[in-house]
């Protein structure tokens, strides 16, 4: 009897444990979204404001920056916390990491940049605790939280731009198909009509003929060239690996898989 | 001799049956066991890093004179005996690991009453260079809780795998061994609840 109870304790309170890890961190917003305010800080315009910002930026590099005001990370330090979240969310792209997560915990007074570990050269923990203490820290004493959020992500782009840029996909097989179908066009339209041309010339009185074809040749090169980069262009525009959505440019279309490594730094205000 | 092959297809099968888990096992065993390397590569890079910057650190304190000579002995005490520890990959016994925890933490709470101690000194937290190896320092500490973390987790996987029966036997044979934990440190458990 007395086993048996002890047994069913040791059964709950794993059970409450388990529960607690999985419900210590909010799900994967659906639809996806970039500026995630549960705490109701911000006003629907100021939410909208940032979210269409972050969202070009992201459009634009594909660096991922997402805000994330919660009331309280109970018994979690902010910097692991903000790690947690953000490798459950997978904030940046799979392949580069570079994702930022700005979190703020707003009963706990508390805020954190984290930076993915693709991000970490461009804002080393020093600059992120720079960005901390100048522009969030004070604006958010004064109540200012959009101008603290907006200021400090303005910051982040400075210091990540050129880092990355939005996937082109100049991939070495579509460059390859490129070629390929060049040397066909040049076979077909240039090399053909040369033989058929010669053989023509052989049996007729000959003499002319080259000039045209080297005139044809490289008219055709010229068109070639300008119609590969057209179209060759529209075709790799697709932000690869975006989950589709992002082309209406209304909607941000998912995080990408990022994962955290402990960079960046936080403050309380 | 129709009734003794029966029983030598029965063994047969029985043995293929065997060697085919025992080599699914040991692969496994193997691949998790790689993994759990290369975690551990990121745990000790991540103090490496930590006690490398810890010179820099000692130096700009030193240079504010009247600063508590004890509090700078302490922390370089404690950093040569957490860098005489290393630890190879294919060596994380439970024992091991607690001996290198040990050394580790010491070097954190040495560091972490160094802090604390500069918080009496105005001018030195105002110093530009002091504030940046700080944020480095909590970086650092950052990034040791995040490589543990991931290390921790793969070891639970893999100890877990380890004790679970048939695998148990197949280990033995192998000689797998468990490996270590970190174990959390003292008041992280029973705080409040996380709101959202």
């Amino acid at each position: 009897m007395i086993k048996n109870t002890i047994f069913t304790l040791i059964i709950l309170f794993s059970l409450t444990l388990t529960g607690w890890t999985q419900g210590d961190f909010p799900e994967k917003p659906n639809p996806p979204k970039l500026v995630n305010d549960f705490s109701n800080t911000l006003s629907d315009l100021e939410i909208r404001k940032l979210e269409s910002k972050l969202l070009a930026y992201n459009d634009s590099t594909s660096s991922q920056v997402s805000i994330v005001l919660i009331n309280s990370v109970g018994p979690y330090d902010i910097s692991d916390y903000a790690f947690q979240l953000g490798d459950r969310w997978g904030i940046g792209r799979k392949e580069k990491d570079n994702g930022i997560l700005i979190l703020a915990a707003m009963k706990d007074r508390k805020v954190f940049i984290a930076t993915g570990y693709g991000m970490e050269g461009a804002i080393p923990d020093a600059l992120a605790k720079r960005i901390v203490d100048q522009l969030i820290v004070p604006n958010f004493r004064m109540e200012s939280y959009y101008t603290g959020l907006d200021k400090a992500t303005d910051m982040i782009f400075k210091l990540a731009s050129g880092e990355y840029q939005a996937d082109k996909v100049t991939s070495s097989g579509n460059s390859g198909g490129a070629l390929l179908m060049f040397l066909f066009f040049i076979f077909i339209f240039v090399i053909l009509p040369m033989i058929k041309n010669r053989k023509d010339n052989d049996n007729h009185m000959g003499g002319k003929g080259g000039g045209v074809d080297l005139f044809t040749t490289i008219m055709l090169a010229n068109m070639l060239k300008g119609s590969s980069r057209g179209k060759f262009g529209d075709f790799s525009s697709g932000r690869g690996g975006f989950g589709g959505g992002s082309f209406g440019g209304g909607s941000f279309g998912g995080f990408g898989g990022g994962s955290f490594g402990g960079g960046g730094a936080g403050g309380s205000w | 001799m129709k009734k003794a092959l029966i029983p030598i297809l029965v063994i047969a099968l029985i043995g293929l049956f065997v060697y085919t888990k025992a080599v699914g096992v040991y692969n496994t065993f193997v691949q998790t066991e790689e993994t759990i390397n290369g975690q551990w590569a990121e745990v000790e890079t991540q103090y490496q890093r930590r006690a490398d910057l810890i010179p820099n650190l000692v130096n700009t304190v030193k240079g504010y004179a009247d600063f508590e000579q004890q509090t700078l002995t302490n922390v370089i005490e404690a950093r040569s005996k957490a860098t005489a520890i290393t630890l190879q990959a294919d060596d994380l016994t439970p024992e091991n690991l607690a001996k290198f925890q040990q050394a580790q933490d010491q070097l954190s709470g040495s560091l972490s009453r160094l802090l604390v101690a500069v918080e009496r000194y105005p001018d030195l937290k105002a110093n530009q260079n002091f504030l940046e190896l700080q944020a480095q320092l909590e970086g650092t500490e950052n990034r040791i809780a995040v490589a543990r973390r991931n290390f921790n987790q793969s070891v639970q996987g893999y100890n877990s795998n380890l004790r679970t029966f048939p695998n148990n036997i197949f280990a033995g044979w192998y000689g797998f061994e468990r490996k270590g934990y970190f174990e959390a440190t003292a008041g992280a458990e029973n705080a409040p609840t996380v709101e959202f």
